[in-house]
């Protein structure tokens, strides 16, 4: 709000001098201007970004010949909640729910407690070899898995674990990201509150406990967020591991839903919503943390 | 009391030793005590890490010399591998469509995240719920994206295609069912589902950069477009470094939107090298084959990466 260097007063709206009263109106103008210009764009932008989900609903709820048009309905005529109803008959989707739901907090437990667990060995612990220790961490961040998933998978059959949930969550709970996550912001709290607890003659395991674990409530809410998507929304894994249908998660077997009956347009988008609906409540929830989780392991990676 | 402070972490001498001099023993016995202690902390997690992680990683470079298939026992075979990979016509497919998809996914969603970003930094009413919706594409499960963007890509009755006639377009593409478009529409629905992720990659840099930078800019008379040329981009360059190596790594590795999408289809317009590997070796149990091509896809990652660093180093100095 710097003044036009030739007004006197930054000009009151009844200014009686004429110039500045234009002046302080035109770039009011202005600024309304390039204001209503911002929303535009980013109206577009986000039109353009959700264009496909109002395809999505709005097809889960038309009746199946009226999805492909032309041209396009966006809003159905009459809207067919019957739909919703229906998918529970055609596909086992409790069971997929139910598959889904117990590998996302079987792994994403495991994964915040032991990530957080060995971050605090490796952040608060001084001892040798534990530097080259981390790096070793860092270094298979840096191997893609598609990499290593066939000697993965040959271990898993020879172990006599596929298409058992153990495959997937032995594979996925001790990533070496969470730990990563962890330390990052275990390294962000001061070593001397550290050592003050240590002075006061608590355990190593009861600073881990008692202070760390409530500090660090926000890393936390980070990791276990992006864990649970993430193992949600994973394809291959259930896909390599996982052949019998009463162990198909969501995708699977929306996946396979699609494959056998690929013209049931309006019911593929009915199942498709279903398997997005609980990430979109547990991401508005959590949203917060979860940005924060990718700007913190992004900025700092 | 040196040895108090240049070990922070070292637990407080017992009041009785304090001040007497010869501590080596106590010392040797703290690191020894801090070892099992760390290692205590990190054993949960590096046990389940050690067996699947670095056991697998450290496999495959083993099994890329190696004949093995899924009956029968290993067998070492040198450069055999890699001999046939060369031959093989598959491989050199995926790897051009790979390169092929690399070169749409890496730039366009650079720009992408960087415009959404740049509208998106400001502060004004209404600016979260933009920034939220953006976000949106990248947390929708995959299955669910790709069947969607399947049916805008719908040839014949398609949304997508139905713009473009709009717009007086007489042959639309025929997007997934035509082998010459089924890779751009794959790099387009995966620039829509990544775009989000870097755009908050972005909006955190935008932040770091002071506001005095463009308020000085301003006083020297610049411009809107030579701000962003001469304050944003230099200021997002560290932003734009992690950016640009991780959408490499990312477009390389690149496999489960294209086995929900089109299977590498049609025909093997859309096999990419991933695939390849994922059918080699877990479909066709040959290990050693596709660990082989594995080690490539490695490679090129390492190879690209390293550069990027070296390029990043150089601007730099």
């Amino acid at each position: 709000m710097t003044a036009m260097p030739d007004a006197p007063s930054p000009a009151s709206p009844a200014a009686p001098e004429n110039t500045p009263a234009t002046a302080v109106r035109a770039r009011r103008n202005r600024r309304l201007v390039r204001k209503t210009l911002t929303y535009v764009v980013m109206t577009a932008a986000a039109l353009l970004v959700l264009v496909p989900f109002a395809w999505m609903i709005s097809s889960s709820l038309k009746r199946n010949n009226e999805v492909f048009t032309v041209p396009i309905q966006w809003i159905p005529d009459e809207f067919r909640w019957s739909n919703f109803v229906d998918i529970w008959d055609r596909i086992p989707m409790v069971t997929y729910l139910r598959n889904s739901a117990f590998l996302a907090i079987t792994i994403t437990f495991l994964q915040v407690l032991t990530g957080s667990f060995a971050a605090y060995g490796f952040s608060k612990v001084r001892f040798p070899g534990r530097d080259a220790l981390f790096v070793a961490y860092i270094a298979t961040i840096a191997v893609p898995w598609q990499a290593y998933m066939v000697p993965q998978y040959i271990m898993m059959q020879e172990a006599g674990l596929t298409n058992t949930f153990w495959s997937i969550i032995l594979l996925q709970a001790f990533g070496a990201f969470g730990v990563f996550l962890m330390r990052q912001y275990y390294m962000s709290i001061p070593d001397e509150l550290v050592e003050a607890a240590r002075i006061d003659g608590l355990s190593e395991y009861s600073i881990y406990l008692r202070i760390m674990l409530p500090l660090s409530k926000p890393a936390l809410a980070s990791l276990a967020l992006l864990t649970f998507v993430n193992t949600w929304n994973d394809y291959m894994g259930p896909f390599i591991y996982l052949t019998s249908n009463e162990l198909w998660t969501v995708q699977l077997g929306l996946r396979s839903f699609i494959g056998q009956y690929s013209a049931d347009y309006a019911m593929i988008m009915t199942g498709a919503v279903i398997s997005v609906l609980p990430i979109v409540v547990i991401f508005l929830l959590g949203q917060r943390y979860f940005i924060r989780g990718i700007a913190t392991t992004g900025l700092k990676g | 009391m040196s040895h108090v402070t240049t070990q922070p972490d070292a637990t407080r001498p017992a009041p009785a030793e304090r001040g007497r001099p010869p501590r080596r023993k106590g010392r040797s016995r703290q690191i020894r005590r801090n070892t099992l202690v760390g290692w205590s902390f990190i054993l949960p997690n590096f046990i389940g890490f050690a067996l699947f992680t670095l056991v697998p990683v450290t496999a495959a470079f083993v099994l890329a010399f190696m004949e093995w298939n899924s009956f029968g026992s290993p067998e070492w075979v040198g450069l055999d591998n890699f001999q046939r990979m060369f031959g093989d016509e598959n491989f050199r497919v995926a790897l051009f469509n790979t390169l092929f998809y690399a070169g749409g996914h890496i730039p366009l969603t650079l720009v992408a995240a960087l415009t959404l970003a740049i509208v998106l930094n400001r502060k004004i009413r209404g600016v979260q719920f933009f920034r939220t919706a953006a976000f949106f594409p990248y947390i929708t499960s995959l299955v669910a994206v790709a069947v969607v963007w399947n049916m805008l890509f719908n040839p014949t009755m398609g949304p997508v295609n139905q713009f473009l006639e709009t717009l007086g377009m007489a042959n639309p593409p025929g997007w997934t069912a035509s082998t010459d478009w089924a890779m751009p529409a794959v790099i387009i629905t995966s620039v829509w589902r990544d775009m989000g992720y870097y755009m908050v990659l972005y909006l955190a840099g935008l932040q770091t950069i002071p506001e005095e930078y463009y308020e000085a800019a301003r006083v020297d008379g610049a411009n809107a477009w030579q701000r962003f040329w001469h304050v944003t981009l230099p200021g997002l360059r560290p932003v734009t470094f992690f950016v640009v190596v991780m959408l490499t790594i990312q477009s390389f590795k690149i496999l489960d939107l294209i086995v929900v999408m089109t299977d590498g289809g049609p025909g093997r317009s859309t096999l990419v090298l991933a695939q390849l590997i994922y059918r080699e070796g877990i479909r066709e149990g040959r290990f050693g084959y596709s660990s082989a091509i594995a080690l490539v896809l490695f490679f090129i990652v390492l190879i690209v990466t390293v550069f990027q660093f070296r390029l990043n180093e150089r601007r730099k100095a």
